[in-house]
């Protein structure tokens, strides 16, 4: 256990240390360095930079040294929490990304909630009614739920939304609350607003996760130990529920890890869609910008959650599967 | 003799599947007598372990008992049909465990690999009587040990993973003993066992049945367990009963044609060095594809052309206790 363990923190960090190479070299990638690209943007919107501030920015960033000198720098800075300044919206990087972090963990996790409660009945229902109609139904659905890109299913629930019950779907905040300081009237509307774009989120990843969890869960039931469940004289149904669906649980726990990257990355059309407050667009809106300082420092921050989830992922699989927890499985 | 605690009357259990009907199980009966061991012996496919799974009522989809009748006879002299009571009902769930113990053929998967033993254990005693927790996992550390598994304490919270295949097999006889059933199915307990392993288990079976004056009913291709263990033998072939009889009679008077072709194929201490084992020619007819008329004739080195492959026998009674299906039997009254 303690092997496996420290086999993953230790894979962990050293994956975090290439994604911040891999961050660098993605902020040193346009032929025009952020300095100059900031100072260009400062003049051609009238506020200027004096040479001594950009000589200052230069300096601390080592832009005149080596690459390796340049990274060194860069990345003592990021770890002592200074992202920089974006100077597409001539605020620090971290002012700017402000709320938006949190809504994205909050969004990826309601989705992750959801996409479990969801997949996991129908999962077990479609295995153990194999071929019934339900499963039809369920598998048609899953299919559409693959086939039709998330921003056309975004749009089409805000067109019923608007036209049905005359709600706006867009957004995570009703208009009175979207620049107004944090309250509990904010927080409650904030909660009403989440279900819609959680939904929409999630259901990719339920309709592929049902599809795995079924053929998972009727490999399982073929398997001797549900025989012998049923030879004790356990009822059917805790038979199903405490063998086989524990058995098959395991591409549950992997999810984590997968989808926060993907509600942020994955999802930007959808956010676009439904104007939602997230990391995603802005990060769009950075790199077409090549607003390096913010595109970076988002890029490294999703980077570095991916590896938290798949983590925690990995130390749930051990926590359901004693064969990871005894070292008898890598 | 006194009466059978369990009786199968022509049992039928067929798998319907998309590409046609199996008949897993084509007619089966036999009776089995408390302190007793049956023997049910075969190549693989041949339905054994149907029939033990149909007797439990666990039979899983697309297959189903089709016709016949499974008589338990409880310990108040009542007799109940396993096959009138819905599968997953109560009183076939009392039964399950509680009458009838069944232990499996594949010791690596027949355990949950993801709960401990002690769970496993423990469930099964609770669900046959009404213990506390506590209470039941002194129940199942008293079974490991009955068992002969070292170290019960410990290893009641050791996974099935942990431990050699031989001590899973005692596990899995420790569970089917859980619920204290009277009668106890072995589907090939030592088929995957190396041979001394598979002594000790045989000979673990063989005193809990003395203890306890089980009815065993021991499910094996091996002829040599039989000669060992059974005291009533009941050879199948492709779901039919071919030739069933005391165990003497079948070793020393065969009547079959397939029981003799199956004693051939017993390695003999005496043979000659590198004497070529015999073996039964041919292969066992796709379970889809059951030839016409006697199902073992075109292996058959004894078929009678025109008779052996357009009906099927009938069985005859030679003596008081042994029977077989066969054409040859059928001498004209002498
Ligand atoms: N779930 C199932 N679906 C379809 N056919 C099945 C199923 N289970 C068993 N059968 C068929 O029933 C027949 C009898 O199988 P069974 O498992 O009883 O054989 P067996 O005598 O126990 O053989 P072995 O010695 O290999 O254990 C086989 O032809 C098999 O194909
Ligand atoms: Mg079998």
């Amino acid at each position: 256990m303690i092997a496996y363990l420290t086999r993953r923190v230790v894979l962990a960090a050293i994956t975090i240390w290439a994604i911040t190479a891999v961050t660098f070299i993605i902020l040193k990638l346009p032929p025009v360095d952020f300095v100059d690209a900031y100072v260009a943007q400062a003049s051609s919107t009238g506020s200027s930079i004096s040479a001594a501030e950009a000589d200052a920015l230069r300096a601390a960033y080592g832009l005149n040294e080596s690459y390796l000198v340049q990274y060194t720098k860069w990345l003592s800075l990021v770890a002592s929490g200074d992202f920089g300044r974006s100077f597409e919206y001539g605020r620090p990087v971290t002012e700017v990304i402000g709320d938006r972090l949190w809504l994205t963990v909050l969004l990826s996790l309601g989705a992750i909630v959801v996409t479990w409660t969801m997949a996991l009945p129908i999962g077990i229902y479609s295995a153990v009614r194999q071929y019934s109609w339900g499963d039809y139904i369920f598998t048609f659905v899953g299919f559409i739920g693959l086939a039709v890109p998330s921003f056309l299913l975004a749009l089409i629930v805000m067109y019923f939304g608007l036209r049905l019950f005359n709600m706006s779907v867009g957004g995570l905040f009703s208009s009175d609350f979207a620049l107004a300081p944090w309250s509990w009237a904010k927080l409650w509307d904030l909660m009403k607003h989440l279900p819609v774009p959680m939904l929409i989120l999630a259901l990719p990843g339920i309709a592929q996760l049902v599809r795995i969890m079924r053929a998972n869960l009727l490999d399982e039931l073929r398997r001797p130990y549900v025989m012998t469940a049923r030879a004790r004289g356990l009822a059917e149904r805790k038979v199903i529920m405490k063998y086989p669906v524990r058995a098959a649980m395991n591409p549950f726990a992997s999810t984590i890890g997968y989808l926060l990257p993907y509600t942020v990355s994955g999802s930007i059309i959808i956010s676009i869609v439904l104007s939602l407050p997230t990391v995603g667009p802005l990060l769009l809106r950075s790199l077409i910008a090549q607003d390096m300082l913010l595109a970076s420092t988002i890029i490294l921050m999703l980077g570095i959650m991916t590896v938290i989830g798949t983590l925690l992922s990995d130390l749930l699989l051990m926590w359901i599967d004693p064969r990871i927890r005894l070292g008898q499985l890598k | 003799m006194a009466d059978p605690i369990l009786s199968i009357r022509d049992l039928h259990t067929y798998f319907f599947a998309d590409e046609g009907v199996v008949r897993a199980v084509d007619g089966t009966s036999f009776d089995l007598y408390a302190g007793q061991t049956l023997g049910i012996v075969g190549e693989s496919g041949c339905g054994k372990s149907v029939t033990a799974r149909s007797i439990l009522r666990i039979v899983d989809r697309p297959g189903r008992i089709v016709s016949g009748e499974i008589l338990l006879r409880r310990a108040d002299g009542s007799v109940t049909d396993m096959v009138k009571l819905p599968a997953d009902g109560r009183e076939a769930r009392a039964i399950r465990g509680g009458e009838i113990g069944l232990v499996f053929q594949e010791p690596m998967s027949s355990l949950s690999a993801f709960h401990t033993i002690g769970n496993q254990l423990i469930e099964a005693v609770r669900l046959h009587a009404p213990l506390s927790k506590k209470q039941a996992r002194a129940r199942a550390i008293e079974l490991l040990a009955m068992v002969g598994i070292p170290r019960p304490e410990q290893r009641v919270d050791a996974y099935s993973f942990e431990l050699s295949g031989g001590l899973r097999q005692r596990v899995m006889v420790a569970l089917a003993l859980a619920g204290e059933p009277r009668v106890l199915i072995a589907d090939e307990p030592t088929t995957a066992l190396d041979v001394t392993t598979q002594a000790q288990i045989l000979e673990l079976i063989r005193s809990l049945q003395r203890d306890r004056d089980l009815a065993v009913i021991l499910i094996t291709h091996d002829m040599g367990v039989i000669a060992e263990m059974a005291d009533d033998v009941v050879v199948m072939y492709l779901g039919k009963e071919v030739e069933k009889g005391p165990v003497d009679a079948i070793f020393h008077a065969p009547l079959h044609p397939y029981t003799r072709a199956l004693l051939r194929s017993i390695p003999n201490v005496l043979a000659e060095p590198r004497e070529k084992l015999a073996t039964i020619a041919g292969s066992i007819p796709h379970p889809f594809a059951r030839p016409r008329g006697c199902p073992f004739h075109p292996r058959c080195t004894e078929a009678i052309q025109g008779l052996c492959d357009v009906a099927f026998p009938e069985t005859f009674d030679v003596g008081a206790q042994q029977a077989a299906a066969c054409h040859l039997l059928n001498k004209p009254a002498a």
